[in-house]
């Protein structure tokens, strides 16, 4: 064997000694897809028209505060959509231009006589609902750390406003879907009147018109209360709150004074100082504790509290500590929609994975045998060369840390076919050249020489539709196109160079005048 | 042994057949999809899948008639093995109402109609619910990603070898979707993500063909200069028959192997791949060079030559231009 040839041998072995320590132990170097264990894979919309009608309404309620404030007359200050309001019967048009400069650099202003409608700037309502899809990824991703979940994927996918959730291994899929979904809005305000029995009497009691910076919410029944009070009784509370989510620094299950689970949470420095000062000079008022828009419970303040609260409700202990997580993760800054959603059961995947490898198997197998009855002997240089291509690709698979997926077992059977294809190319050409007479060593310097460029071509060709179906596809078709771009391009290696190595080893060894093809 | 060496066919004499024998079965195909429709799974429509798994086993008769009269188009199969008692239930997407709550509806009402139904315990063991929103992306990034790559695999070709085997690329690979479609639709396969998957790969697969024969004319037309295109082409076909018969008989034999071991789940997936092998070595030898002897210069120069009655044999004049082109 001469030095050229040596230096062949050892860089092929190399190459398997890499892929194989790259793999080896398969079951802990190679990351299963969603659709071969258990687990849940889950798209959400994020309704970014929240965002926008939050925006919108607190540029609102700032606006009535100024107008009000410089006794600027109106008739009507109304938000109209999520992202317009408008302000009619103004009577004098200067004073309201000089008093309302701050929405201006927000929204653009239409005017007519004696009313202006207001429109969000495109680009600024644009900015704001990337920061909604942003704020909710980071929100859901903290949400499903604490759930425990290894190894979870949280991404932005498709679509602006769509998110990805891979959730592996977990088995109650009901539950995981309402953590990540709960707004967890909490909101702490002061309750003006109320508990009322309906939302009639309720508005009875201001003459059917609730002043401007209150609002109607809906709650249940102190459970102090006795029997015959309906289930769900109506607050009139402050517009503004005291303290919200936000200000919170920490919140954990805990049991209130009747013994039942609750929901114990703190709040941090500038939370706590807001909170001393209001319930300090609110002793005796009613505080609604406010989730998602729903009063949980409405305490009388007894003293003054810096940074200690509990929500208490009929929770159970899961409840309590499932609103404990969500209400640390922090509130989601708008509502989510489930777009799609794939569950696969352990027992499913177990029967997939056992197809997989079963189909990869009798291909390569089913191939070989019809190799090596074509071309005998140089039908175990195919078989060499295939299966150093599929420990290439499960090595390359396992260092990029790609995800193997059902389909990704059809990407195997597809390098096999190709492997073969690249094999079959050169050994046709090989005997063609035998036919016109030429030497053994020569015909097998042709026969590699000349598809050299075929092989390149069908490649490439084969990548660019890979590349597009990876553009296309989700979680599993990507890992089939994974698997098929990574055993290619280990093709052009084992194809060409493995095989030509062994073909030469052959020639050095007998100086054969025939050769077994 | 070898097989198939040193024939002699005169491929393209047969391409006018063969154009009416791929457009018989593509017409098929086209009637049989604006009868029934194109049938496109969940992936696509939306809509609901459940693979339930029974405790005892239950006729498919009792699970059909439980979830009859559900809203919508109900579809019971078996699923896998029967003695693993798996039932498939996939209901299309009912109405277009609002996602969120309505994602799951469909999922509730099966699993609440099963239970009613009194059929034995059962356990879901896996479920798809996709929504409206995604099916529709899904189709359009599906046609996308077809037509993509489509043209970007003509224009590799059209680059690493001429114009006119670009164009005889893509009309081969076009032929061999619509085949592959047509049968799908015949054998009652529905379209889902892995079917495309499949159809994509396809397309590139079936190029492989093609440009071994391009390759081999490339070489034969330096060697060959006197020769008309056609007269090169059908050389070059018949020289890489071995190889093109031999790469789709071992490449089907893997596909056959996924076919029947890979499960239901990527039985269609195996299907699509087995009929494109085989359409898209048929579609390389008769269509791809067909449509490349059509669009060639040298063709059309030799046959300007023909007609005029100027030379018997093409004259060197015309080739070397040809050449140069």
């Amino acid at each position: 064997m001469n030095k050229n040839l040596q230096y062949r041998v050892i860089t092929i072995v190399i190459v398997i000694a890499l892929a194989v320590w790259a793999f080896y132990p398969p079951s802990e170097k190679i990351n299963l897809g969603l659709d071969l264990k258990c687990g849940v894979h889950l798209v959400l919309r994020v309704q970014t028209d929240d965002a926008l009608k939050l925006e919108t309404e607190t540029t609102v309620e700032r606006l009535r505060d100024t107008l009000t404030r410089a006794g600027v007359q109106f008739a009507k200050l109304e938000q109209s959509s999520a992202e317009s309001f408008v302000v009619e019967g103004i009577t004098d048009d200067q004073a309201f231009r000089t008093a309302a400069v701050e929405p201006d650099t927000v929204f653009n202003r239409a005017s007519g006589a004696g009313r202006y409608t207001y429109t969000m700037k495109a680009n600024i309502a644009q900015q704001l609902r990337g920061e909604a899809v942003t704020q909710a990824l980071q929100t859901i991703e903290r949400r499903v750390n604490e759930l425990g979940v290894t190894e979870p994927i949280v991404a932005r996918q498709g679509g602006v406003d769509q998110i990805l959730v891979q959730l592996p291994g977990v088995s109650d899929v009901q539950r995981a879907k309402d953590i990540i979904r709960s707004t967890a809005l909490l909101e702490l305000k002061f309750v003006e009147q109320g508990p009322f029995s309906s939302e009639e009497e309720a508005r009875k009691a201001y003459n059917d018109a609730v002043p401007p910076d209150m609002v109607l919410v809906p709650g249940s029944a102190d459970s102090g209360a006795g029997a015959g009070t309906p289930a769900t009784m109506y607050y009139v509370v402050r517009r503004t709150s005291v303290v919200t989510g936000r200000d919170l620094r920490n919140a954990r299950p805990t049991i209130d004074e009747n013994n039942l689970p609750a929901v114990g949470f703190s709040l941090n420095q500038d939370g706590a100082r807001k909170f001393g000062t209001a319930t300090e000079q609110n002793i005796g008022r009613q505080l609604a504790i406010i989730l998602d828009n729903r009063v949980f419970s409405a305490p009388v303040v007894q003293s003054r509290i810096s940074d200690e609260g509990r929500i208490s409700g009929a929770f159970t202990q899961q409840e309590a500590q499932d609103l404990s997580l969500v209400l640390r993760s922090g509130a989601l800054p708008a509502s989510l929609t489930y777009l799609e959603e794939r569950t696969v059961g352990p027992s499913l995947g177990a029967d997939s994975i056992r197809s997989g490898v079963t189909a990869s198997i009798g291909g390569l197998i089913l191939v070989i045998v019809f190799m090596l009855v074509y071309y005998r002997l140089a039908g175990l240089n195919a078989f060499v060369s295939i299966v150093v291509n599929l420990l290439i690709l499960v090595g390359m698979m396992a260092y990029l840390g790609s995800v193997m997926t059902l389909p990704g077992f059809a990407g195997f059977i597809l390098t096999i076919g190709i492997g073969v294809d690249s094999n079959v190319l050169i050994f046709e050409r090989i005997k063609e050249e035998l036919a016109n007479a030429k030497s053994v060593k020569a015909a097998i310097a042709a026969g590699f020489d000349r598809v050299w460029w075929t092989i390149v071509d069908t490649h490439i060709a084969s990548l660019i539709a890979a590349a597009f179906l990876f553009q296309f596809g989700t979680g599993p078709i990507r890992g089939f196109a994974t698997t098929l771009a990574i055993g290619l391009a280990a093709n052009v290696f084992t194809a060409i160079f493995v095989s030509r190595t062994m073909f030469e080893i052959v020639l050095t060894r007998r100086r054969a005048a025939t050769l077994s093809i | 042994m070898r097989i198939l060496t040193n024939v002699n066919i005169d491929w393209l004499r047969w391409r006018w057949h063969s154009l009416a024998v791929s457009w018989l079965i593509i017409l098929g195909g086209i009637g049989l999809i604006a009868t029934r429709g194109l049938p496109l799974g969940i992936d696509f429509t939306g809509g609901t899948a459940l693979v339930v798994q029974f405790e005892t086993d239950v006729p498919l008769q009792q699970v059909r008639s439980a979830v009859e009269p559900l809203p919508g188009e109900e579809v019971v199969q078996q699923f896998d093995d029967p003695s693993k008692r798996q039932v498939l239930i996939r209901l299309a997407q009912v109405e277009t109402a609002e996602q969120g709550a309505s994602l799951e509806e469909g999922s509730k009402q099966v699993t609440a109609a099963l239970q009613n139904a009194g059929l034995p315990k059962f356990e879901i063991i896996s479920r798809d619910l996709v929504g409206a929103v995604i099916g529709e992306d899904l189709q359009r990034k599906g046609i996308y990603a077809t037509i993509a790559s489509l043209l970007g695999i003509m224009a590799y070709i059209s680059f690493r070898f001429r114009f006119s085997f670009g164009i005889g690329a893509m009309v081969a690979s076009i032929h061999d979707v619509l085949i592959t479609l047509s049968l799908l639709t015949f054998f009652g396969y529905e379209l889902s993500l892995n079917v495309i998957a499949a159809i994509l790969t396809l397309v590139g697969y079936g190029v492989n063909d093609q440009i071994v024969i391009f390759d081999r004319v490339r070489e034969n037309l330096r060697t060959h200069r006197n020769e008309p295109m056609n007269v090169v082409i059908n050389k070059s076909v018949n020289q890489t028959l071995p190889r093109t018969v031999i790469t789709a008989g071992s490449t089907s034999l893997a596909v056959l192997s996924l076919y029947l071991f890979g499960g239901v789940v990527l039985e269609p997936f195996a299907f699509a791949m087995l009929v494109g092998i085989i359409t898209s070595t048929y579609s390389t030898v008769f269509i791809a060079s067909a449509v490349a002897v059509l669009l060639s210069p040298r063709q059309r120069e030799a046959r300007a030559a023909h007609a005029s009655g100027a030379a018997g044999k093409p004259g060197g004049k015309s080739s070397r231009r040809a050449k140069a082109s």
